[in-house]
């Protein structure tokens, strides 16, 4: 079949958000953490072409803008929880790229020792609740954590991200509608990149506009351009207030593409190269901040420098991936109880 | 000829029960269909309707009578032109359906078996224990309460200790529990603490999981483990796995319990013994106990424990009223089977409702001059694997009896620890007398021959001693 002609750029802007103008400060800010995900993404997959990484890896390239700019929504103390494409987000939290690296090559520095690999990953000290490799388990769960900040009568909000497949799923409306009912603060994100694995969005979804998936249980929804990191930031803040002045849940579609297949084990045969292509040239997140930057008489030489700055990061995460041993054989035995 | 209005059941195991208020009296009209009166079980309150005209004759027991056993009559209906003279003539119809129909209460929201009392077929409690319990220091003192109550009480310590345990599942407030596990909770705990959750159980098991995940202690309630089915997903996937996954970092402490196994003419849906299938996940501990005492102790420890849990219960033990030690702090070990009778004879593993038959044929066994050891496995896993064993190089023998369905079950789990542990004491083949492999049926007969009995635990108690 073939792949929709429409650009993301059509499909967008149709939210309400006008991005906001970012300080100096908050473009580098995003630029960097944008980079870090996008380096580090490719550098897996590279390890990945070398064997280095094994089972399942889903990356995150094209999709940058939605976890840095709603973690720039965020406070300390709010949670995040995710499904399997799930690097960008613990990246985003604070989460080390080296414990990330380790993990994906499945050694005993990894954030779970070796035993969760890509798609099961946590971090208790950032407030990552994982890494689901189960599509849509993780909406209960965060909605789940939501319910924890209203017992304890705390200001936190939880954000649930899926995508456009998981959206489809049965246990996210069962999650909606308790959300809403007991005006639980969770923020869901559908990450709508367009394909559910190979099938596009229009041939999944009776309702393609994802935002009004909320409609029957009241909840507000909106679209927002996923490639704007501003769009995503100012989105994110309404979402966030509303969650924080216990209205309930929010619900956001971050309309995003994804640059690489579903997994590594993707040829993504069931696109076109100048769809990918057209994406990457229009409207790349990273791409966008760099050139509002360099509008703002910053020197490439400055960009350069947060690219090294990234790439040491990435590198050195690499190194220690490779290097680390992996698990010692008693840790088969470990933490199946406390 | 005056009509006889019999005690109506609110199920068909119910025996007996309380009639608490005459709405109608002596000498005035009812119609077909009107309400005459309530009654009312320790679980469920119901009207009794009229099914014939006329006037209501004599009320033959006074409102406020506890313990009416059913069919007994309860007041006579005049048909017009017959006078209270006429009373001693009463008939009392064939069936108790002709004159007082039960109308259950709105109880169950979504096919649930309805609540009933005892089964017949199952004694009130354990009688023959031999085994002083070693938990229970010398000279406590015993309270004779329901499996019901002693849940109950326990999950109400847990929550006035922990303000972090709180109670979620379809009817556990308002409605007081489907089958009144959650009575009287709502209004010592309050609806922050004792939620009614809409009829989604994948979506409210992964609430509670994501919540535990947080830090809470939830206690997840399923109307019957035959619709956690729906959760399986969140309590594997994300409840027993996420400990390992996380390397150790995250777990969640929760528990999920409900009533598992047979209940009575409720058919296959909702008949089945999930005894096997969870206790084969490593992550999770399952436990099925089978005294009020260990109901009470368990299910505290289960709270407490930082792990997922699967709290199997039995409706059909809900009713049954056993010694529960009067302790500030009654909480059992989880993971230690008890042997609740000694002998030498044979070995007989069993828990939850499997050790009404274990005990009863204990008990015909002893008649017959063989002296059956009762181990009650309590908790299924961690299973305690020491104490079969021991029993077993005692007797030589050995008899495992569940609900549940043999290929892959529990007691094929039993026989390859015996035969991997005491292999060289075993005098006989392990035996096992189980639920038959067909889904459950309803009619009444069948359903009989589908579970296990008694008798064929002594049948296969007699055959591995060759007698």
């Amino acid at each position: 079949m073939a792949a929709p002609k429409k650009s993301v750029a059509k499909e967008t802007g149709n939210g309400s958000h006008h991005p906001l103008e970012f300080t100096r400060e908050q473009e580098l800010s995003a630029l960097r953490d944008m980079l870090l995900i996008r380096r580090f993404e490719e550098k897996a997959g590279q390890l990945y072409g070398m064997g280095a990484i094994g089972g399942f890896c889903h990356l995150y390239i094209g999709q940058e803008a939605i976890v840095v700019g709603m973690q720039m929504a965020l406070k300390k103390g709010d949670q995040v929880i995710t499904g399997y494409r799930d690097h960008g987000h613990m990246l985003a939290t604070g989460m080390e790229a080296k414990g990330v690296m380790a993990e994906l090559t499945g050694r005993h520095g990894g954030y779970s020792k070796g035993k969760g690999g890509s798609m099961h990953m946590f971090s208790k000290e950032k407030n990552f609740f994982g890494g689901h490799g189960i599509v849509g388990a993780q909406v209960p769960l965060g909605t789940g954590l939501a319910f924890a900040n209203r017992y304890r009568g705390n200001d936190f909000v939880s954000v649930a991200y899926f995508g456009d497949g998981a959206a489809n799923q049965g246990q996210v409306y069962e999650s909606f509608n308790m959300a809403e009912l007991w005006k639980l603060p969770v923020i869901y994100i559908i990450e709508n990149n367009r394909y559910a694995m190979g099938t596009s969005v229009t041939r999944s979804s009776a309702q393609t506009d994802f935002s009004k998936r909320g409609i029957s249980f009241n909840i507000p929804g909106e679209q927002v351009d996923g490639m704007d990191v501003r769009a995503v930031k100012a989105a994110g803040d309404q979402a966030v207030a509303w969650c924080r002045a216990g209205k309930g849940p929010f619900i956001l579609e971050m309309q995003t593409y994804r640059y690489r297949g579903h997994s590594m084990s993707d040829p993504a045969k069931y696109r076109t190269r100048e769809e990918v292509d057209k994406v990457r040239h229009d409207q790349d997140p990273i791409e966008q901040v760099r050139n509002r930057l360099l509008a703002a008489k910053m020197s490439e030489q400055e960009l350069k420098a947060i690219d090294a700055e990234v790439r040491e990061i990435v590198n050195a995460a690499a190194d220690f991936a490779q290097h680390d041993p992996e698990p010692d054989a008693s840790e088969l035995y470990t933490d199946i109880y406390r | 000829m005056p009509i006889q209005v019999l005690m109506p059941a609110l199920s068909p195991t119910m025996e007996k029960g309380n009639l608490s208020k005459w709405l109608k009296k002596e000498g005035e009209a009812i119609k077909s269909g009107d309400v005459i009166a309530e009654i009312e079980t320790d679980k469920a309150t119901m009207e009794v309707e009229a099914t014939d005209e006329g006037t209501l004759g004599e009320i033959l027991i006074p409102e406020g009578t506890a313990d009416v056993a059913v069919n007994t009559p309860i007041a006579t209906i005049l048909a017009d032109g017959e006078k209270a003279s006429d009373l001693g003539k009463a008939a009392a119809p064939a069936k108790q359906e002709k004159a007082a129909e039960s109308v259950p209460p709105a109880a169950e929201a979504k096919s649930a078996p309805a609540p009933r009392d005892e089964s017949p077929a199952a004694p009130a409690a354990p009688r023959a224990v031999a085994e002083p319990d070693p938990e229970v220091p010398e000279g406590t003192e015993m309270v004779t309460m329901t499996i019901r109550e002693a849940l109950r009480d326990a999950m109400a310590e847990e929550m006035r200790r922990d303000p972090d345990v709180f109670v979620m599942g379809e009817e556990v407030a308002e409605y007081q529990g489907a089958y009144k596990v959650t009575q009287g909770l709502l209004q010592e705990f309050g609806a922050k603490r004792v939620i009614d959750t809409p009829i989604t159980e994948h979506g409210f098991a992964g609430v509670g999981i994501g919540a535990a995940m947080a830090g809470l202690k939830p206690i997840v309630e399923f109307m019957t483990f035959n619709f956690a089915m729906q959760a399986m997903d969140q309590i594997i996937n994300s409840a027993a796995k996420t400990l390992y996954m996380s390397g150790g970092q995250m777990g969640c402490s929760i528990v999920f319990r409900g009533p598992n196994g047979a209940a009575a003419r409720v058919a296959a849906q909702h008949s089945q013994d999930y005894s096997a299938w969870y206790s084969q996940i490593p992550g999770l501990k399952v436990i099925a106990p089978f005294s009020a005492a260990d109901y009470k102790g368990l299910l505290k420890a289960a709270i407490r424990d930082p792990n997922p849990v699967i709290f199997l219960e039995n409706e059909m033990l809900y009713g049954h009223s056993g010694e529960v030690p009067k302790l500030d702090d009654y909480v059992i070990p989880i993971g230690k089977a008890r042997v609740v009778r000694s002998g030498g004879d044979v070995t007989i593993v069993s828990w939850s409702n499997g050790m009404t038959h274990a005990l009863k044929a204990a008990d015909e066994l002893a008649k017959e001059g063989i002296e059956a050891e009762v181990i009650d496995l309590r908790t299924l896993r961690p299973m305690d694997t020491d104490t079969i064993v021991a029993s077993v190089k005692k007797t030589g023998r050995a008899v495992t009896v569940e609900e549940g369905w043999q290929q892959n079950g529990v007691g094929a789990e039993i026989a390859a620890r015996i035969m991997e542990h005491a292999f060289d004491y075993l005098d006989a083949p392990v035996a096992r007398v189980s639920g038959k492999d067909v889904p459950m049926p309803y009619a009444a007969n069948l359903e009989k021959l589908a579970l296990p009995s008694a008798a064929e635990v002594v049948e296969a108690a007699k055959a591995v001693c060759y007698k």
